[in-house]
């Protein structure tokens, strides 16, 4: 179990849509929660600080917990054991309905029976909030979603996108604490999604509102957060901003759920040093007796690739990505890796090339894991890239 | 073949020395005895159709045509211009109205929180509840009234207000089909979860979330309520209850085209109340489901 600090809060004070004055972010804390559905553990005494102000992802693979967790932060979801604070309160024992949480969800929750305006005014209306008003800040959120022209339209008669702005409208006129996110670019396109997902981090900034977000997409995560929390099993595993996440990944689970990772054979030569592809370097996690085989987790970029005759590389593909391309490399019959180069320099490549795969200068400190048994095993021709 | 029969087809243009799949100016504005909205009409379906048809609107148009034999003349509308008069018919119509309200009210106030409850907290509940709302269509209303009747208390016997609880218990199969499609169609766990976090109780989540937007399902489990209780027989006889069904069996052995008229006149109201449901279902944009 992990508990990790507030930050500083990486957004920038922003505006109050009433009174146009600076309001200051909710820190959230999620304390040993533990949630328990029959002989399934959902989360397992998981523990997370969020700062004022702060975007956190959720990052994890598929029932690793996280929309659990966020289930729980809302009050739609009883935890088993554990208890969440907002703004120091304790409201672990508050229905949803109290807790002012604003939320988004994956699939379009817009009242299907009223209009764009009125969904927005839901809330404001609950809240007693006179008509004249409720429609003054219900128009003055669609405006800020660019949807004021949108407002007499039905949920069906809106895109995708659209829903999804006009849900975020409605999440954020109650004013709410904290702003909750469960995967909502997800059902979008590709374009629409990344143009939400700037829209969504620009207006949370200006708002400075403490937002926790749910995604299994890494790139939405990497992209968007102040911090990332990547889970596992109902469990934290690392918390970190996304550069530190992909840079110095604290597990091996870590370092291959973010970003690509290759497993390259190494032996441990002496405390935390370890020997891979002729260079002896200090490594991160290299516990073992002198002489062990270990798996070294390197990034793609972090390895250099050089034409010789008589190299025992074989390029196997060559992919164009912009300035870089992907280049994969069979070294021997049960190892592979993908090696990131200038595209400028990937055009002298082609399948069938002999290549020699080095180290970059860059490359400090990797992660060792332990050997993995398909390359102890050697059987079959599979690469070893993750 | 007639003047208008278009012969330039997809299958000519796309045989020997045709385009694949091409198609003319003339093959989309298609036009002729054969075609119908550009595309060509089968035999086969025309004479599945005749005969679905027949079957259906022969036996009313009999019946129609026999209402309108009244006294002996060919067509006149008297029997149905008599049938506010006829002896006992405005107490049969005033008891069955009686009854449709009474049992559709308690049918609602039970099945739409069942349906919602079910499908929020016990989803796996819904198969045992198709089971047990089939009951009523297999048990024959006969021992149905009969088991009834053996058990009520002698006070709701002597009220035909009996025959409504009834009724209630009859109409289950089809006012929870019909809700129950209604909810499938939302994704209820959202709306109630984003009506939850924007600060509804249950109550306000309840009455201004789920209840208008299955307002097309409601609809539907009332006009199939009503339809029942205005058309059940059997029940109605046994309980000695004059409801409308057992009035036009009764006036029917003295006065057939009146007792005629009158079900032709309440198939009619039932019809004009099942296309204004689906009138209104579709001016919702087909958001919600036909269900009727």
């Amino acid at each position: 179990m992990t508990t990790v600090s507030s930050s500083e809060g990486a957004g920038v004070p922003g505006i109050d849509l009433r009174g146009g004055h600076v309001r200051g972010g909710t820190p959230v804390v999620l304390s040993e929660l533990t949630c328990v559905f029959g002989s399934t553990v959902a989360l397992d005494g998981f523990s997370l600080d969020v700062g004022p102000g702060e975007l956190l992802a959720l990052l994890g693979p598929s029932g690793c917990g996280k929309t659990t967790a966020l289930r729980i932060l809302a009050g739609f979801q009883e935890a088993t054991s554990g208890r969440v604070f907002v703004d120091g309160r304790d409201v672990s024992s508050l229905p949803a309905q109290k807790r002012g949480m604003g939320m988004v969800f994956q699939s379009y929750s817009l009242f299907p029976n009223m209009t764009a305006l009125d969904n927005v005014a839901f809330g404001l209306r609950l809240r007693k909030i006179g008509s004249g008003e409720r429609r003054a800040r219900a128009m003055a959120l669609l405006e800020m979603v660019q949807l004021a022209d949108r407002a007499g339209r039905y949920p069906h008669q809106l895109s995708g996108g659209q829903q999804q702005r006009v849900a975020l409208a409605r999440a954020l006129a109650i004013e709410p604490q904290v702003l909750l996110l469960d995967e909502p670019l997800s059902a979008l396109d590709a374009k629409v999604r990344a143009q939400l997902r700037e829209e969504i981090r620009a207006l949370q900034r200006r708002l400075f509102i403490t937002t926790v977000f749910v995604t299994h997409d890494q790139d939405e995560a990497l992209t968007m957060a102040d911090r990332v929390a990547v889970m596992r099993g109902g469990r934290l595993e690392q918390v970190g901003p996304p550069a530190e996440l992909y840079r110095s990944p604290e597990t091996p689970f870590v370092a291959e759920f973010v970003g690509t990772m290759n497993r390259l054979p190494g032996r441990l030569t002496s405390a935390g040093r370890v020997s891979v592809l002729g260079r002896e370097l200090g490594a991160r996690g290299a516990v073992g007796g002198l002489g062990t085989e270990v798996d070294v987790l390197v990034r793609p970029e972090d390895l250099m690739l050089s034409p010789a005759p008589e190299a025992s590389g074989i390029v196997t593909s060559v992919t164009f990505r912009g300035a870089q391309s992907r280049v994969e490399v069979l070294l021997s019959a049960d190892l592979g890796v993908k090696v990131d180069v200038a595209s400028a320099k990937a055009v002298a490549l082609s399948p069938g090339s002999l290549v020699e795969v080095e180290l970059s200068p860059a490359c400090e400190r990797p992660l060792v894991d332990k050997k993995s048994s398909r390359q102890a095993e050697a059987s079959g021709a599979a690469p070893a890239a993750i | 073949m007639s003047a208008g029969v278009s012969v330039t087809g997809p299958e000519v243009l796309s045989g020997p020395g045709g385009l694949p799949g091409a198609t003319t100016a003339a093959g989309r504005h298609r036009k002729g005895l054969l075609y119908w909205r550009g595309r060509r009409l089968r035999p086969w379906r025309f004479a599945v159709l005749a005969v679905a048809g027949a079957y259906f609107l022969v036996p009313l148009w009999a019946a129609f045509r026999f209402s309108l034999a009244y006294n002996g003349t060919g067509w006149s509308l008297e029997a149905y211009v008599d049938l506010g008069s006829q002896q006992g018919f405005a107490p049969a119509i005033w008891l069955s109205a009686q009854l449709a309200i009474v049992a559709t009210g308690l049918e609602l106030v039970l099945m739409v929180p069942t349906a919602i409850y079910v499908h929020l907290r016990l989803p796996k509940v819904k198969r045992v509840m198709d089971f047990v709302t089939s009951l009523p269509i297999v048990v024959p209303p006969v021992v149905l009234i009969l088991g009834v009747l053996a058990v009520a208390p002698e006070k709701l016997k002597a009220t035909p207000f009996l025959l409504a609880l009834e009724y209630v218990v009859l109409a289950v199969p089809l006012s929870w089909r019909a809700l129950d499609a209604g909810v499938r169609a939302l994704d209820v766990h959202t709306l109630v979860d984003a009506s939850r976090s924007l600060g509804g109780g249950w109550a306000v989540t309840v009455l201004r979330v789920l209840l208008p937007n299955m307002r097309v399902a409601i609809l539907s489990a009332t006009v199939l309520t009503v339809a029942l209780v205005l058309g059940e027989f059997t029940m109605a006889s046994l309980d000695l209850q004059q409801t409308f069904p057992t009035w036009i069996y009764v006036y029917s052995q003295s006065n057939g085209h009146v007792s005629v008229a009158a079900a032709m006149l309440s198939l009619f109201v039932t019809w004009v109340v099942l296309v204004g449901v689906s009138a209104l279902a579709g001016r919702r944009g087909g958001r919600e489901i036909a269900l009727v």
